[in-house]
């Protein structure tokens, strides 16, 4: 009988681990109906999760991004040192912006909540959010230090037992280009919490526990185990591998080597490039978070991103790097080397498990901020026209990698999490029209299967007039490279419609009657091109993402008039030009 | 004369039908014959006109709705279909919003379009989001595309443009131009199948319209002649995805919107059992072989959305199927049914779904080679179902292989016995559910308090307890008919419309006369569309703005007064959207704007009033005589004891269980669990309640 207790104990563990889950997606949606910045509620650039009185995370939405997620999930720790949890009260909210105390820039706001049940604190729920404005000089790589970047916010109260603190939000209303959204994310995020810890309660209830300690106990116990049974099936061995960045003044290399051992992933970063004077650079939580997510995508995928699902991947920043950038260096666009991550992580896991990985992708989102007004140059002062004070973002991306047995993604968001903006939306809030947003032919790497293919944008205000954009691009000079014999993606490109092409990164005026072009790079290729399914490149040129020149030369493929594979001329070229020998 | 009505309901596998006349119902179930769907439903009219002993002349009204569209979606069956749209912007259906619905699988899928980018054909022209035109249409470059058209045998085009739901007159003119040159080519507007912002949803529900038209149209046209040929006299009305019936003329232009009505009846007819019975807010359960459908229903209206996804490729995610949006019923489905199959994930949890063993093979227990345990087999561990009379005795279950698949797949992995890993793939099922119903709560604003279940479905009454105690709910009700539930819902159906539009407005600076203009219009349209079928009746108007904050992402719906708007109105429609808002999510923001994305106009003839047959304590009350016992293992304590099984069919009204206990009937077994007590009422239905 003590057998059948014990695994009905078993079976309801697990259905509240389940529920846990649910409570922590339903927080990540009321956040996602309630707030005001199209970061979060359009594009989706969020996370939330619930800790442990440690500062553990048991549990975390599958909503968000990951490069929130994952450096959310050290930070509560933070605010416990500051604010212990004896001292924390019903209807308390703390927050922080501080890159290097929460997902590493100022622009992400992420707000700790403690849940109370029958009057004792049991757990603390978190979630992130990208707002749009934070003041300073904007989201762009021009700052010098954190201080230029933006409002920095210590970890405070904002809500002190329910009633707001005025004094913050006078403040945050006071430094923001737009206050109103700000305040509302703010109010936002606080609600999602709430509601999170209010279904937490009504599941302790159901559950009759009066911890949250045997649950996080056991989540924690099956997680690990089940990671490091991950991690035991890879072949032991040590990999290196390395990725450049366009970087801002100059190339930026990031080297890895990474040991696999039976019960951990440990990545070392030495050989990575030193700091930068501008904001590229990385906080550390930040490049533990996207290596973390590079590793998990191929390693675990399955297994609930928590504490100890976590905790075997570990990595060693030298001090001085890049990826270890100590306050106050600039960090504001720190995704744009931080989303490389991945690829380099791949880099290394390829040599283990090549069945597993994909090629590299354009990686890095292009999200240019854009900026217009009269104060963009002082046009305003020659009385000339201008456009209406504007700052808006949107979040676009190039292809992914192709992947062993698939074609990369055409523009599609990866590592990032993030969703494009619909048109009309982004022109009912900006001065602004896309004249273009669509796929770029011949961009994805050629392979047998081809990388993702890139698009093209070009952006304009109402009457092209002068408007800013504050640059963050990268693969420019460093193409998303290929595996196994497969091709590079296209590189990226940044110009103006006339052809002058564009720094890659920082603030830049597009002057009257120019238009802004955006080429977002293709996904590499993964192996031979001439081993690809020659029906699959004659669908490609039909529809226009392969040229039939590349099919021919590249892929080894002559496509009829009619969009047929020309059989005979294809077997031509397959065997080097030659004329193949009849079958025997 | 009598006057019957009759529903048809093309589902997947059957046909079902309902015939009515002077309150006595026949039903039957003939198999759907998907090439020429109008054969099975014919072979159905026959037979149940025969039954019922009713003339085809005797039927005043014809009800029906199909899956077909959904299906042909799903199957990549439509018509050759090309888009026309803005230059610059040929990929939109493909790029979508850019994401990827499951963040760690490197190797998902995501859904084609459904028209390849060589057919995907673009103009120069640009409005902007004023409508107003930075770009003229170049009309020559349209004519330009009409040899391709003939060339590649199109047969079906989508014309959409950007803000072409501010101003039309660029997609008009294109319509125009392809109706000289392409007459017996049908074109599909964004601007008349889906006229709201952005323009991903909107080119995606224009395209899918035209996809289905061609085959829709013509199928609806057969059906309506074989029907006059049979002597059928009545018009025919189709169901739509919203809950509304629809005219012929307007299902054939914008067939898209009949998209899961078999579903939608399904609602409906949960919607007639809360009216029959008085309850004012509902859940509705409907757990058939593949998957679980959730529902709510509040004041016998059940919710309603403007978008949807069909054809979803990644297993029921969110995000994975292509979007559509046009009026619909708000159902949730979960991949969670009889047939889903159940097992261990690496981290030792037990997991079921989404995939199913579907009919064939089936579930172990049926013997027909299927090797995995299911839903259904699990439940026969615990001793829910008899196994010889499983189906009305029509499939003999084998115990035996239950519980072979149960310890292979689960047990022996957990250490768990066959009957306790049963156990737990039931506890999980059900967790599932009422973990989905609960995120869809919070969704919509709503909670379970004082709510009732109504189940059905052929794995609803099974589940339902179980459900309602972990979302909290302490009502069930069991209605009979479930078998063909949709079609019964058809017969309750009003004939409506609804009217979708988009203007955009702050509320600093409302433009009563503008927004009374738009909603005259949409009146109009709505109250035309509902003319061509409610002979007269008298009909009911609801107007709907769909609000939020300024700079908020999400509108809520908010009910306008239906009467010429004064200025005085602007601070009462406020007043009603911080309201709605509160409901909603608690914490109103102070001093913030108010914008008006779109309206909605609702016009429908009044539901059929169903006199409630009280809901008194019965006199009469006698404790039901079980037919035998059986060894049933309570999920919640684990224990084993003898269960009092009740035959559905000969409990009188006013008889009494107290659970535990499971009632058997043909199709479905209703199981009382520990702590509930049920009551037969007067319609028959079986009525439990938490103690």
């Amino acid at each position: 009988m003590s057998h059948e207790t014990n695994a009905l104990a078993q079976i309801h563990r697990q259905i509240m681990w389940n529920r846990l889950i649910a409570v922590v997606e339903e927080q990540a949606q009321i956040m996602i109906r309630t707030a005001f910045s199209t970061t979060v509620r359009e594009a989706g650039d969020l996370s939330a999760g619930i800790f442990d009185l440690q500062g553990r995370m048991m549990a975390q939405a599958v909503t968000g991004t990951p490069g929130h997620v994952n450096s959310m999930a050290e930070s509560v720790g933070h605010f416990l040192a500051k604010f212990p949890a004896a001292t924390m009260k019903p209807g308390d909210h703390y927050i922080t912006n501080d890159p290097w105390l929460g997902t590493g820039h100022l622009h992400d706001l992420t707000v700790v909540t403690p849940a109370f049940h029958d009057g004792a604190i049991v757990g603390l729920f978190a979630n992130t959010a990208h707002v749009i404005d934070i003041g300073g000089l904007g989201m762009g790589p021009e700052g010098r230090s954190v201080f230029e970047e933006g409002m920095y916010i210590p970890i405070v109260k904002c809500f002190d037992e329910g009633r707001p603190n005025e004094t913050f939000f006078d403040f945050m209303r006071a430094g923001s280009r737009l206050p109103v959204e700000l305040e509302g994310d703010i109010y936002s995020l606080c609600a999602c919490n709430d509601a999170g810890a209010k279904r937490l309660v009504e599941m302790m209830d159901e559950f009759e526990m009066t911890s949250l300690d045997p649950l996080a106990a056991f989540i924690f116990d099956s997680s690990r185990r089940a990671t490091l049974a991950e991690i035991a099936r890879l072949p032991s061995g040590t990999y290196q591998g390395e990725i450049y960045s366009d970087g801002y003044e100059e190339p930026v290399r990031l080297a890895a080597s990474m040991d696999i051992s039976d019960d951990a992933i440990e990545v070392d970063f030495a050989g990575t490039s030193g700091l930068s004077s501008r904001g590229i650079n990385v906080p550390p939580a930040y490049c533990r978070a996207y290596s973390s997510f590079g590793i998990k995508c191929v390693v675990a995928p399955e297994i609930p991103n928590n504490w100890a699902s976590l905790a075997p991947f570990r990595m060693k920043i030298p001090d001085g790097c890049i990826l270890n950038a100590p306050r106050p260096y600039p960090v504001s666009v720190r995704h744009v080397i931080g989303h490389l991550l991945p690829d380099l992580m791949m880099s290394c896991l390829h040599q283990a498990v090549p069945e597993r990985v994909t090629a590299e992708g354009a990686s890095s989102l292009w999200n240019p901020p854009l900026r217009g007004g009269g104060s963009i140059s002082g046009q305003a002062r020659g009385n000339k026209p201008v456009v209406a004070d504007f700052e808006i973002i949107t979040f676009n991306s190039g292809g992914t990698g192709a992947r062993p047995t698939r074609d990369g993604l055409n523009a599609t968001a990866f590592p990032s999490g993030v969703r494009t903006m619909p048109v009309e939306a982004t022109e009912n809030v900006a001065p602004i029209v896309l004249w273009r947003k669509e796929l770029k032919p011949d961009s994805g790497g050629a392979g047998r299967t081809r990388g993702g293919v890139g698009q093209i944008m070009e952006i304009a205000t109402k009457g092209d007039l002068e408007f800013a954009v504050n640059a963050s691009f990268d693969r420019i000079a460093h193409a998303p490279k290929g595996r196994e014999g497969g091709l590079n993606g296209a590189n990226g490109r940044v110009a103006q419609k006339s052809g002058t092409i564009l720094r890659t990164k920082g603030f830049q005026v597009i002057p009257d009657g120019e238009r802004l072009i955006l080429e977002l790079p293709g996904g590499a290729g993964m192996g031979d091109p001439a081993a690809r399914d020659p029906v699959l490149v004659a669908r490609d040129v039909r529809d226009g993402l392969v040229s039939a020149a590349n099919a021919r030369d590249l892929y080894k493929v002559a496509v009829t008039d009619r969009f047929a594979v020309d059989a005979a001329e294809t077997a031509r070229l397959r065997s080097g030009g030659r004329t193949p020998a009849p079958p025997v | 004369m009598k006057s019957a009505r009759l529903a048809v309901d093309i589902g997947g596998t059957f046909t079902d039908l309902a015939l009515e006349v002077g309150g006595t119902r026949t039903t039957a179930k003939v198999l759907t014959t998907p090439a020429t769907p109008e054969r099975g439903v014919m072979d159905g009219f026959r037979a149940i006109v025969a039954a019922a002993g009713v003339a085809p002349a005797d039927i005043e009204l014809i009800i029906h709705g199909t899956t077909l569209a959904t299906n042909a979606v799903i199957e990549r069956k439509g018509a050759r279909t090309a888009l026309i749209t803005t230059e610059g912007f040929r990929d939109v259906i493909a790029m979508g919003n850019e994401s990827r619905y499951d963040q760690y699988d490197l190797n998902i899928v995501l859904p084609e379009p459904l028209v390849p980018r060589y057919l995907r054909l673009t103009v120069p022209e640009r409005l902007d989001n004023t409508g107003a035109v930075l770009r003229p249409l170049d009309e020559a470059a349209v004519r330009a595309l009409i040899p391709l058209l003939r060339q590649e045998g199109v047969e079906s085009i989508a014309v959409g443009l950007l803000h072409a739901f501010v101003n039309p007159a660029h997609e008009r003119r294109i319509a125009s131009i392809l109706h000289e040159a392409l007459p017996d080519v049908p074109v599909s507007l964004s601007s008349e199948v889906s006229p709201e912002m952005r323009e991903w949803e909107r080119f995606s529900t224009t395209v899918a319209n035209a996809y289905v038209q061609p085959m829709m149209a013509s199928y609806v046209r057969r059906l309506e002649t074989e029907l006059h040929a049979a002597g059928a006299v009545a018009p025919l009305f189709l169901m739509m995805s919203g809950g509304g019936l629809t005219t012929i003329e307007t299902a054939c232009r914008f067939p898209i919107r009949l998209v899961e009505s078999g579903p939608a009846g399904g609602a409906i007819f949960s919607a007639h059992i809360a009216r029959e019975c008085g309850l004012e807010n509902v859940l509705s359960f409907d757990m058939g072989g593949t998957t679980a459908k959730i529902c709510l229903i509040d004041n016998f209206k059940p919710q309603t959305a403007r978008t949807f996804e069909v054809a979803r490729v990644g297993r029921f995610r969110k995000g994975s199927g292509l979007p559509l949006r046009i009026p619909v019923i708000e159902m949730v489905e979960i991949g969670a049914g009889g047939g889903s199959i159940a097992h261990v994930d690496s981290m030792g949890r037990i997991g079921v779904g989404p995939e199913s063993a579907g009919a064939d093979p089936g579930p172990a227990c049926y013997g027909r080679g299927g090797r995995h345990p299911a839903v259904t087999d699990a439940n026969l561990s615990l001793g829910r179902y008899d196994p010889g009379r499983f189906a009305g005795g029509s499939i003999k279950l084998d115990v035996g292989a239950a519980h072979d698949a149960l310890l292979a797949d689960v047990g022996a992995k957990l250490g768990l016995t066959a009957e306790l890993a049963g156990l737990g793939v039931i506890e999980m099922v059900d967790e599932n559910m009422a973990n989905a119903a609960r995120v869809h709560a919070i969704e919509s604003g709503k909670t379970y308090e004082g709510r009732t279940l109504i189940a059905f479905g052929g794995g609803g009454p099974v589940h339902a307890c179980r459900v309602a105690e972990k979302v909290g709910i302490t009502r069930v009700l069991v209605p009979s008919g479930a078998g063909v539930g949709s079609a019964i819902g058809f017969l309750r159906a009003p004939v409506g419309y609804e009217v979708v539009r988009s203007l955009y407005q702050r509320f600093s600076s409302f433009d009563v006369s503008a927004v009374n203009d738009l909603l005259e219009d949409m009146r109009a349209e709505a109250e035309a569309a509902v003319a061509k079928g409610s002979f007269g009746a008298p009909t009911t108007e609801t107007r709907t703005a769909y609000m939020r904050y300024v700079g908020q992402g999400h509108e809520i719906p908010v009910p306008l007064p239906n009467y010429v708007l004064g200025n005085e109105d602007i601070a009462l429609i406020r007043a009603r959207y911080d309201g709605e808002y509160a409901r909603f999510f608690d914490r109103p923001v102070p001093g913030s704007d108010v914008e008006i994305m779109s309206y909605a106009v609702v016009v429908t003839t009044a539901v059929q009033d169903v006199r409630a047959p009280g809901r008194e304590e019965s006199l009469f009350a006698t404790e039901a005589v079980p037919a035998r016992t059986q060894l049933v293992r309570d999920t919640t304590t684990g224990a084993v004891s003898a269960w009092a099984i009740y035959d559905r069919t000969s409990l009188a009204p006013d008889a009494t269980i107290t659970g535990p206990a499971i009632v058997a009937e043909d199709e479905t077994s209703t199981l009382i669990g520990p702590g509930w007590t049920a009551t037969v009422n007067g319609l028959g239905y079986i009525e439990m309640v938490r103690v």
